[in-house]
């Protein structure tokens, strides 16, 4: 569902992305891994569609069809969910507010109607018990004051709210403790269906012992160097990257 | 959030070059000839048939804003007003004292259907008994329609054209008027001493909490009328009013002078509590013919444990230079500023309040939120001060200002002065942007620049928004996004 064809992005002249291509089927949870500086979190940003990267050549298609010429908000009403590893402050919003403005912004971006109130709160409450958000800090202004692992328990309630075709997970497991982990996973697994596909960035081993990936991908230097099972993972996590920096190098 | 998301319909909708308010209504009106003199002066003043006190006092006025120079302290630019080339009186023709809708010119109403006003006042002027907004609606220089007149009468409270309680209260007038604004105050306020045409007047008794909101909507119609509007709300010991303005002007060629002076009095234990939504025709893109706001307002705590408190939602004029204030003259009196000032295109705001503490304990509160946008300038210009006698003053300033974009800019001026020791104030003051990174997170959730940049806007002077009538806050809520409009690219 997911092609990136043979992509090369830069940033003020100097390449960051150097001929990467990757493809993720429907129902497919792909992991990358790869060493600080391989270019995986530009990856995602390019994926998503955020400013100041000067794609020079390559494709992003979602179902065929190029994301590369579509901002942002389209993107993101076609189904692109991107959890960012550091999530925004957006003062004096609500986050139940923000939730509410997203979702019925991407249903109209669809056609649908906006959601009755009730019918909002429904899912809300019930994404968010099994997220463990309580109702107080849907009150709060959106990731203002939060610690790191409320950020990304409100990044998934969000994509369980939205509902994606394809998501990113940019190290979600950064700055969690092991009982985030664990309720941040199950509620990424309970949205692994046979028609959604997830690509799921990360430096450690520790998240895939949570959400299983279906492959592995590794990345250095802007480029996937390696592919494999679940094993992969386990390999690095005991070798370390410097084989495959060095091999791209 | 209905109301946001409306607000960004709103936005969709406008068209960019073509201000939404501006269309000029054909009501005939009684001009007086261009220029400013003392036969002026007498003309407004006979015109009006005031009595001759009055008139003595506009001629006092008039001859001491001749050796007046107009201020430069501000950070605004424009050409010099030639104060000759302008009306100064215009009155619609048919003013001669409607007193029940089915008199007033249809013409009027449909021109408060057109400006959208307001829901709630529309409601009222089809007789649906439900919010309770009474209206004094000053078109052009004379008010013309006042609803729910009975109603406060039974109240005790007055609430009428400015005109009509010169001839029915003389002795509070009298009593009041330039009290607050003295008419030597300063060059904007001492022209309107002498030429002011109309505004409202408000008066609620010892003890009574007034039963409605008041709302008056200003509107500048006829072409190259200075507008002097001229109002005065005084609340007696023990009795609260809650006032509300709203304006919206006509699309003009040449710039429109404005220079109204607002007068509060409130005495002992009595509340005033003044909002204003203010969206007056900013200008083409290259700033041409937009509203000079410059207007006068100040509350005087007069009586012990009042309390005055100015709510302003500025997102109109080519300029605004506008600080309503408080002076804290009863023991343990209380003021309140609370804006929002956005600018967008050429504009240029100067704005902000003082809060003079005279007696003991008094204390006060500002919350002043500037949003810059397009290539506008926007300065908060603020003065606390804390007299001799005023011991256990205390004030508590914050000052956050929020830009968009890359050409526009903000300025915070603030003037403190404490002249004894056991006065404490406080000032806070931040500056931020609207960043990439927000922008891109709101979007890649689904939201269009604009509607992102409504939300973040909306969020930053969420604290202001909240002390406005519930009506009001939403209106305000659209025009916050509508004056936006065009400041993402």
């Amino acid at each position: 569902m997911l092609e990136v064809k043979d992509l090369h992005v830069s940033i003020h002249g100097k390449t960051i992305l150097d001929g990467l291509s990757l493809a993720v089927k429907p129902g497919e949870v792909a992991a990358i891994m790869g060493p600080n500086g391989s270019g995986k979190s530009t990856l995602s940003y390019v994926i998503a569609g955020k400013p100041g990267y000067e794609v020079t050549s390559g494709e992003v298609l979602l179902d065929g069809e190029n994301l590369l010429d579509l901002p942002a908000d389209e993107r993101a009403r076609k189904g692109v969910f991107l959890a960012f590893q550091y999530p925004i402050e957006i003062p004096g919003v609500a986050t139940m507010t923000f939730l509410k403005a997203s979702l019925n912004a991407q249903r109209r971006g669809r056609g649908e109607a906006d959601l009755t109130t009730p019918e909002f709160m429904r899912r809300v409450r019930e994404a968010s018990q099994r997220l463990k958000v309580d109702q107080e800090m849907l009150r709060r202004p959106l990731n203002v004051g939060f610690s790191g692992g409320e950020k990304k328990r409100i990044e998934i309630l969000q994509m369980t709210l939205l509902n994606p075709r394809f998501a990113v997970l940019d190290e979600t497991d950064s700055g969690l403790d092991i009982d985030a982990l664990r309720i941040v996973s199950e509620g990424v697994n309970a949205l692994r269906d046979p028609t959604r596909g997830f690509l799921v960035i990360t430096h450690y081993q520790r998240l895939l012992d949570h959400i299983k990936p279906d492959v592995v991908h590794v990345m250095a230097k802007g480029r996937i160097v390696a592919s494999g099972g679940p094993e992969l993972a386990l390999e690095l996590e005991k070798n370390g990257y410097r084989d495959y920096a060095v091999e791209a190098a | 959030m209905a109301a946001v998301q409306e607000t960004v319909d709103r936005v969709r909708a406008i068209d960019v070059d073509a201000y939404k308010y501006g269309f000029v209504s054909a009501i005939e009106s009684d001009v007086a000839p261009k220029g400013l003199n003392e036969g002026i002066v007498r003309f407004i003043s006979a015109k009006k048939e005031e009595p001759e006190w009055l008139l003595a006092w506009r001629l006092d006025a008039y001859r001491r804003w001749l050796t007046m120079e107009e201020p430069k302290w501000a950070r605004v630019d424009y050409p010099p007003i030639d104060f000759q080339d302008l009306h100064y009186f215009a009155a619609p023709k048919n003013a001669a004292g409607p007193r029940s809708l089915d008199d007033v010119d249809p013409e009027l109403l449909r021109v408060y259907e057109k400006l959208g006003i307001p829901l709630v006042e529309q409601e009222i002027l089809a007789g649906v008994e439900k919010p309770r907004v009474a209206v004094d609606a000053v078109f052009d220089s004379v008010s013309v329609a006042t609803t729910f007149k009975a109603e406060l009468a039974k109240a005790g409270v007055i609430f009428c054209s400015f005109s009509e309680a010169v001839h029915n209260h003389p002795e509070l007038v009298k009593r009041y008027l330039g009290t607050v604004v003295p008419s030597t105050d300063n060059y904007y306020a001492t022209l309107n001493s002498a030429v002011f045409s109309d505004g409202s007047f408000v008066y609620v008794p010892e003890g009574v909490r007034c039963p409605m909101e008041l709302s008056t909507y200003f509107r500048i119609n006829e072409k190259n009328t200075g507008q002097f509007e001229r109002t005065l709300i005084i609340a007696e010991k023990g009795a609260y009013v809650s006032y509300l303005e709203g304006c919206t002007a006509p699309k003009r060629d040449e710039n429109q002078l404005h220079a109204a002076v607002v007068e509060l009095v409130a005495l002992d234990d009595a509340e005033i509590k003044y909002s204003t939504v203010q969206n007056w025709y900013p200008g083409d893109a290259e700033g041409r013919g937009g509203i000079y706001n410059f207007v006068t307002k100040r509350g005087d705590c007069r009586g012990a444990r009042s309390k005055i408190s100015w709510t302003q939602v500025e997102t109109g004029s080519a300029i605004t230079w506008k600080y309503p204030s408080c002076i804290l003259r009863g023991e343990s009196s209380r003021g309140e500023f609370y804006s929002i000032a956005i600018s967008n295109g050429r504009q240029q705001v100067d704005s902000g309040t003082k809060m003079i503490h005279l007696g003991r304990n008094t204390t006060s509160r500002i919350i002043s939120k500037g949003v810059s946008a397009g290539r506008s300038q926007n300065t908060y210009r603020g003065q606390v001060s804390a007299h001799r006698l005023a011991t256990g003053a205390r004030n508590f300033t914050n000052c956050d200002s929020l830009l968009i974009g890359s050409e526009c800019g903000a300025h915070t001026v603030p003037y403190i002065e404490a002249k004894n020791a056991s006065a404490v104030i406080e000032h806070e003051a931040t500056t931020s942007k609207v960043s990439e990174e927000q922008l891109f997170y709101c979007q890649q959730r689904g939201l269009s620049a604009e509607e992102a940049t409504a939300l973040i806007v909306n969020g930053f002077v969420r604290d202001v928004l909240q002390q406005l009538p519930m009506e009001f806050a939403v209106e305000a809520q659209k025009l916050i996004a509508i004056s936006l409009e065009g400041s993402v690219g």
